[in-house]
């Protein structure tokens, strides 16, 4: 997994609460067998004006210049502001993989799905909750300022803007140490290999009939 | 009671393998179900890192989002489709794993199969690459949806890394009036407490009316807790749950059963044990409901008119509702018994069990399909399900009365296959989702129960169930 420390990145408006992963990743892409890939089809039903799928070629295809994401500078952004509820619906890691292969490297947004924020860890994206107060202010001062940017310190769990914090964030300590170290998870659980091997046999004791 | 527990703290307990220091817990995973849109990349993982999986016994994998409803003898014609489905084909052949192909009777939608093989029993905790897994908790199991590194993670360790999340007791007390099902009563717990209204819970469902449920029922309820935001739903085993888990393929017999049952009834929450957070709902005040805009949390009574966004104090809740209702080219007002309809889908693992294709023939039986729909499809949720509904005559009550009567799988529920709304198309649906696009780009789709999609079709608009003549 991509580590992640320090980050600084222009900031992308999306003005509207209960983003699905439906809206993140149509399912039609969810039919590739691959991990990659998917950046330029998040969010395709907004992002282009003629329906897309996997064997079509995205080059040719018509842009929605309404979109936020196909307006310069946000089609550089790395950091994703939103309202809350952001990716609820479907458990598709799809979405975090399309968001990570647009290039976003964070989403900041009231509240999130849990499964969504589960896998964002999982994959190096991280989702920082704010109060809903200061999202709003963050949109007012993307909306002031052209290009608007960020930056994040995990370490810190701040957010600041040039050198100034203007938030902090909770984290929970594991989920934070893994992410900085870029750490495998599988491999720190099969680290205590005996100790499943040894709830598994005390369980087949007490109830025989799971195994 | 000292150290009353909630059903949730039970389950949680019974399966913890370790705790960290900040308490992220390691938790066993007793079930693991597989489906085909989200676990290639993590066959492909283990393979990666030279894995293998830690419990092949505890794995049951079936494919049903891509597959085809029309003939399965012409196989998948998509060949990204086709592809995915082989590929998990290969998968099992290489690790080892019990699958139900395509050409298997068993074969079915994923949250369908589980507790009809027996697979899925109280007390376990099941996953699955797939957030509607929480259907599993109407056996008074932990199941939970998962991404598809947790599914790597899964299949390489039997563990989850995963923090607790608090308590929530819904509550829905009384009895339901006629007409009422189990959907409405889930769809109204949605309106009421919004679709992040359960982030961060668990929801156990309680009360008299989830009591007077079959387990048919508890799962369609339990299916939709993810829309309320909660990862996991439950129900309280009972003598239901037991009844209902007697003689499955997969269920424990003799001696183990005993040992089993007497496990399974200390399965409920504890007399004083606490919630974090309590919803109560009286049941008599439930009516059938309808979804009108693009959230299941956007539902109103049949007897209801569209909401007007005007009406909302809160600035981005009524933001959402004005783009909701372009979406589904509605306008604020209209009476929901005025809507007209294009299309009708019964299935997903919401509604497709017996139970609900039964309710939904007894409407259709004697009557037409409107001309103004397209198309009405029933789409059973497992072959099983076909079959007995085959051998209680269903089929053809639906066929006679214009559905059209197709293979079990996912269907027009997400529409990977050729199942799926046109643009502008509006359907009723009794599936769980009505996001933009869930059912074909541009397509409108309103959540009903079987019983007010069948007469959504008889009728070509929708119609209170109690009021069809
Ligand atoms: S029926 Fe629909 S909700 Fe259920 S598993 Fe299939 S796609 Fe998901």
């Amino acid at each position: 997994m991509q580590a992640f420390t320090q980050h600084s990145g222009i900031v992308a408006p999306l003005d509207r609460p209960n983003v699905d992963t439906d809206a993140i990743i149509p399912k039609q892409f969810l039919k590739s067998i691959k991990r990659s890939g998917f950046g330029p089809n998040a969010f395709d039903d907004w992002r282009y004006l003629d329906e897309g799928g996997p064997e079509i070629d995205n080059a040719g295809r018509k842009t929605n210049p309404d979109f936020i994401l196909n307006q310069p500078p946000y089609d550089e952004s790395t950091i994703l502001l939103a309202r809350e509820n952001f990716g609820c619906g479907s458990s598709r890691e799809h979405a975090v993989w399309a968001l990570e292969d647009f290039g976003f490297r964070a989403v900041i947004a009231p509240s999130f799905a849990d499964i969504f924020y589960n896998n964002s860890f999982k994959n190096g994206l991280l989702p920082i909750v704010l109060d809903a107060d200061i999202v709003d202010d963050l949109f007012q001062r993307v909306s002031a300022v052209s290009g608007f940017q960020l930056s994040i310190n995990l370490e810190a769990q701040t957010v600041s803007v040039e050198d100034e914090a203007i938030a902090s964030f909770d984290i929970d300590a594991f989920r934070k140490h893994c992410l900085l170290n870029g750490l495998d998870d599988i491999a720190l659980t099969l680290k205590h290999a005996d100790e499943i091997t040894c709830y598994e046999e005390k369980r087949k004791q007490t109830a025989p009939w799971l195994y | 009671m000292k150290n009353a527990k909630t059903l949730y703290d039970k389950l949680w307990d019974d399966h913890v393998v370790r705790t960290e220091e900040d308490g992220t817990a390691l938790l066993y995973i007793d079930r693991h179900l597989v489906h085909e849109v989200t676990s290639p990349q993590a066959f492909e993982g283990l393979r990666i890192a030279n894995r293998q999986p830690w419990r092949s016994s505890s794995i049951l994998a079936v494919p049903d989002h891509n597959v085809p409803t029309t003939d399965r003898r012409l196989g998948i014609t998509d060949p990204v489709a086709k592809l995915q489905v082989e590929t998990l084909d290969n998968n099992c052949k290489e690790f080892g794993l019990t699958e139900f192909t395509m050409s298997d009777i068993r074969q079915g939608i994923v949250h369908v199969i589980g507790p009809e093989q027996g697979a899925t029993l109280p007390g376990m905790t099941v996953v699955c690459g797939d957030s509607h897994t929480s259907t599993h908790g109407a056996f008074g199991a932990l199941a939970f949806g998962i991404g598809t590194s947790e599914v790597e993670h899964v299949l390489a360790t039997q563990c989850l890394m995963q923090n607790k999340s608090l308590n929530m007791l819904v509550s829905v007390d009384g009895d339901v009036q006629a007409g009422v099902t189990a959907k409405d009563i889930v769809l109204a717990i949605i309106g009421k407490i919004g679709t992040a209204g359960g982030t961060g819970y668990a929801i156990e469902f309680g009360g008299d009316a989830i009591r007077a449920l079959s387990i048919e029922g508890r799962m369609t309820v339990c299916n939709m807790a993810i829309e309320a935001g909660a990862r996991a739903g439950m129900v309280a085993v009972d003598a239901t749950t037991i009844e209902y888990v007697q003689d499955r393929p997969y269920s424990p017999t003799g001696e183990t059963m005993k040992q089993a049952q007497a496990y399974w009834l200390t399965l409920h929450s504890d007399e004083g044990a606490h919630f974090d957070k309590v919803i109560r709902l009286n049941a008599a005040d439930i009516l059938p409901q309808v979804t009108w805009g693009t959230s299941p949390e956007m539902v109103v009574a049949i007897d209801s008119v569209v909401p007007n966004p005007d009406e909302e104090s809160d600035k981005v809740k009524a933001d959402g509702m004005r783009k909701a209702l372009t979406y589904m080219g509605l306008k604020a007002g209209t009476p929901i018994n005025e809507i007209a309809l294009d299309k009708v889908f019964i299935g997903s693992c919401t509604n497709s069990r017996i139970e609900d294709l039964r309710a939904a023939a007894q409407v259709a039986q004697g009557n037409k399909v409107a001309d103004n729909i397209k198309l009405a499809m029933v789409v059973p949720g497992s072959g099983l399900v076909k079959k007995q509904a085959e051998e209680e005559g269903l089929d053809k009550i639906f066929i006679n009365a214009g559905f059209e009567w197709r293979e079990p799988g996912c269907s027009m529920c997400l529409a990977m296959n050729a199942d799926r709304l046109e643009a502008g198309e509006r359907c009723a649906s009794t599936s769980n989702r009505n996001f933009e696009g869930r059912q074909g780009q541009g397509g409108r789709t309103h959540l009903v129960s079987p019983a007010m999609a069948a007469a959504a079709a008889i009728n070509g608009r929708f119609t209170d169930i109690n009021k069809l003549t």
